[in-house]
């Protein structure tokens, strides 16, 4: 398949995460789009990195060329798990203070 | 790399601290070894010396004009440990897993200051932005408290979505994350390429609280604890720039010409935004926010101008920005009146807390014999000799005017106005420590010239 799909793909995800995050009130879908964002990172990462390892796999067929990029998104992975641990942790602190996760509840900052 | 693994490994030895010890000093006094440490460590990678043998491929570096950033940063993070540890024991009852989490933090400030890869950049701006959603969200009873840890982690990690794609875009388009490779120069972007650097700016400007990315700013400085927001202005706000400038310039440095005129309106927005609404605040805690705001702007000269004037004069401005903000963090958590009519009187009260927050704001407001007036000064140095834009300059110049409008509101208020006496239980210590902060502040406004010598090692 070429590569163009999977682009499409990811910034289909992308932009739903978006759009998403801009529209919902709800922290927990919120954070769930977030989420959708960081996973169509990872597939276009993986995509690419393909892309980029059949390309130098044509020239030299040890190449590693183009790995680096499918170990960037086990990093992702790992920065997204500590993400949740903390935001879902802020996320319940909240829930038990004023027994909601209306994200409107954060304008009553704004004096 | 020597402060990396330092401060790493400190912040696993405040946690120890915290269950070995029942003492409410030691947690403090580990907390300043550690910074006082981390500046000797800083202090080695200056001079090339390595305590450890590491192969880092290349995905870090450590110049002069790195490790010296690091070393004015360790100093910062020693004063604020030294005045704000009392402080974060009051608020929370056990402050070490709280220095212990400032480490973390300290950890990915240094890393945001030597990436080579896009892979530790992401890291570093990570392992900064993780702990500091803890330290904003950390008194759990108080609402604001909450919501400014809800919001700052909501807007960061959407931040680091974009910042993620951004990634992934030039990736797709270089096929490497070594900042270097990327920086070859094209006459002609390719979508994919532009598309890349639009969304890394995006998310750096969210990171450094520029406008027209700023709206979370105001909230979370306000709803954070003052301990804590003091830590997250400063110290972090002055690593997320010196990322935001290494990046453009490792990166995109031969675009320079591109996206220029793109941070010019960022620069512009960012003054006239947070000057203007700096003025109408009637919290002082809020006031600082917004001229927080208004002190990027004049950090995102660096990137209008990226010379090497622009390089010495961030280092210079984030020092400078970071020890003043510290010093009047101090003493407004201090206070429980945080509204301009609290410090109404001050001078005739407390004289001495008065004279150092004068120093302080004076600083800020960029007067000369004070640190901030040379950081302002490399600033639009820097701007004006690339010759473009000189319309920036003159705004740049009326907001710093502007600027002293608020600034010495608080000072008028100390000086010039009746009030009653109010209780600012200060301790001999804390108030040494704020006396070292003023001396080293009027030091840096009489010899720029050994922070500039630090940055040309």
């Amino acid at each position: 398949m070429p590569v163009n799909y999977y682009i499409f793909l990811s910034l289909i995800l992308f932009s739903i995460g978006i759009a998403g995050v801009l529209t919902r009130r709800n922290a927990i879908i919120v954070f769930m789009c977030i989420e959708l964002m960081l996973n169509a990172v990872n597939l276009l990462l993986v995509a690419f990195s393909k892309m980029h390892h059949v390309a130098a796999l044509a020239i030299d067929p040890a190449s590693t060329v183009g790995t680096e990029a499918q170990l960037f998104v086990f990093f992702i992975m790992v920065v997204a798990a500590a993400e949740v641990t903390v935001g879902l942790a802020i996320i319940v602190m909240m829930y038990r203070n004023i027994h909601s996760v209306d994200i409107n509840f954060l304008n009553r900052l704004k004096h | 790399m020597n402060s990396i693994i330092l401060s790493a490994l400190w912040g696993v030895l405040m946690m120890y601290t915290g269950v070995v010890s029942r003492s409410n000093k030691a947690p403090g006094i580990m907390a300043a070894l550690g910074a006082a440490l981390l500046m000797g460590a800083a202090w080695l990678d200056l001079n090339g010396v390595s305590l450890a043998p590491f192969d880092l491929h290349g995905m870090l570096e450590f110049p002069p004009y790195v490790s010296g950033f690091i070393l004015l940063m360790s100093l910062c993070l020693l004063l604020y440990v030294l005045l704000s540890n009392d402080e974060i024991d009051r608020l929370t009852g056990h402050s070490a897993d709280y220095l212990a989490l400032i480490f973390f933090v300290m950890t990915g400030v240094i890393i945001v200051a030597s990436f080579k890869t896009l892979l530790m950049m992401f890291l570093g701006v990570e392992i900064m932005s993780i702990p500091l959603y803890i330290l904003a969200a950390s008194d759990k009873r108080n609402l604001k408290s909450n919501e400014a840890g809800l919001k700052y982690f909501l807007m960061g990690s959407f931040s680091t979505g974009i910042m993620l794609m951004g990634i992934a875009l030039l990736y797709g388009s270089f096929g490497t994350f070594y900042t270097a490779a990327l920086n070859i120069g094209f006459l002609a972007l390719s979508p994919l390429t532009l598309a890349g650097i639009v969304l890394l700016m995006v998310s750096m400007a969210f990171k450094v609280s520029a406008a027209p990315f700023h709206f979370w700013t105001p909230d979370v400085y306000d709803g954070t604890p003052s301990v804590f927001t003091s830590f997250m202005a400063t110290i972090v706000k002055a690593a997320a720039f010196f990322g935001f400038l290494r990046l453009f310039e490792g990166a995109f440095g031969k675009l320079h010409e591109q996206w220029q005129i793109l941070t010019a309106i960022i620069t512009a927005a960012t003054l006239l935004i947070g000057n203007l609404t700096a003025v109408f605040q009637q919290s002082v805690k809020r006031m600082l926010a917004y001229s927080s705001i208004a002190q990027a702007g004049f950090m995102m000269f660096a990137l209008f101008a990226m010379n090497a004037t622009a390089r010495q004069g961030l280092v210079l401005y984030g020092v400078s920005y970071s020890l003043a903000t510290i010093g009047v963090f101090a003493v407004l958590a201090k206070m429980k009146d945080q509204t301009f009519e609290g410090f109404n009187g001050l001078a005739t009260h407390k004289p001495f807390l008065a004279l150092m927050l004068t120093v302080y704001l004076l600083s800020l407001a960029g007067i000369p014999l004070t640190a901030g007036f040379f950081a302002k000064y490399y600033m639009l140095l820097a701007a004006l000799k690339t010759g473009q834009m000189l319309w920036l300059v003159i705004l740049a110049v009326l907001s710093a005017a502007v600027g002293i409008y608020y600034y010495f509101r608080v000072i008028q208020a100390m000086y010039f106005k009746e009030g009653a006496d109010q209780e600012v239980e200060t301790s001999s210590g804390f108030r040494a420590t704020l006396l070292v902060t003023a001396v080293i502040i009027v030091l840096l406004g009489v010899h720029p010239d050994w922070v500039i010598a630090l940055v040309n090692y």
